[in-house]
């Protein structure tokens, strides 16, 4: 289990047309927390693409299967420093998927699919997958890089 | 919700896209880009996706079958009003380089 303080936690079945209302929500919560714009809109894509993943190879287009996503706040150790930073898990209960499958290829091969995780990794600070107690579990974490002079909280 | 309409010009067929682009609409995409190519072999297809404020990998992809598709039967497939976030989208799958953009509609549909 993760440490820091809880901002969200939503129950998600595994229909295509719940990802905008995710990606809604998710870039608001990233704005409040004070990352810049483009971040924003890099945490909205890799938390989309996930969840395709999750939707398309572990649930293999099943809908109305259940997926977890938990926000955190965190800290994270930086440049010697705390700071603080967006932890995302998401969980499901799908078959594990072979990762090797979902970046299938060389982004100079020009052909449609095997973005997606392409996509997770360049926009994240921090992307890890595991297997446990039957679920799989990927967890992505954003570090908010601070101003010069820090804010309250 | 992807809402994609038709203006027919001469030999041109422009697509004016607005919404989202994701795993649950770009199969919609998809549909409407090769049978405009592979069916109906339009010589130019452009697509305006100035009301497009996000696509994911599956948008993507399916502009790459339509390029794809477009050499296949030597049509033009040309790009204009990529936002921000299309534009990042494409930047980071190293695919922009590959697709006729241009910088407005007049540009796109120009002799």
């Amino acid at each position: 289990m993760s440490q820091g303080s809880l901002l969200l936690k939503m129950e998600l079945r595994s229909n295509p047309e719940t990802l905008c209302v995710v990606r809604n929500t998710l870039a608001e919560l990233a704005q409040t927390l004070g990352f810049p714009e483009a971040e924003c809109r890099a945490i909205v894509l890799a938390v989309d693409e996930a969840l395709t993943n999750i939707i398309r190879h572990a649930y293999q287009g099943r809908t109305e299967q259940p997926i977890e996503a938990t926000f955190r706040r965190i800290q994270v150790a930086r440049d010697g420093r705390q700071q603080s930073a967006l932890e995302i898990v998401l969980e499901d209960r799908g078959r594990t998927v072979d990762r090797e499958k979902l970046c299938g290829r060389k982004l100079e091969d020009v052909r449609p699919g095997g973005l997606g995780l392409h996509f997770i990794r360049e926009s994240m600070d921090t992307v890890e997958f595991r297997r446990k107690w039957g679920r799989n579990q990927v967890r992505m974490v954003k570090v908010l890089h601070a101003p010069e002079t820090e804010k309250g909280s | 919700m992807l809402k994609i309409s038709a203006r027919h010009l001469e030999k041109t067929t422009i697509l004016d896209i607005s919404g989202d682009i994701d795993l649950a609409s770009s199969p919609e995409l998809r549909k409407v880009l090769l049978r405009e190519l592979r069916e109906l072999r339009t010589p130019r297809v452009v697509l305006n996706l100035n009301e497009v404020r996000y696509t994911d990998s599956s948008g993507v992809a399916s502009l790459v079958e339509g390029l794809k598709a477009s050499r296949d039967v030597g049509s033009r497939l040309v790009l204009f009003g990529l936002s921000s976030a299309v534009r990042e989208v494409l930047q980071l799958s190293k695919l922009l380089r590959i697709f006729e953009i241009a910088d407005s509609e007049e540009q796109a549909v120009a002799p």
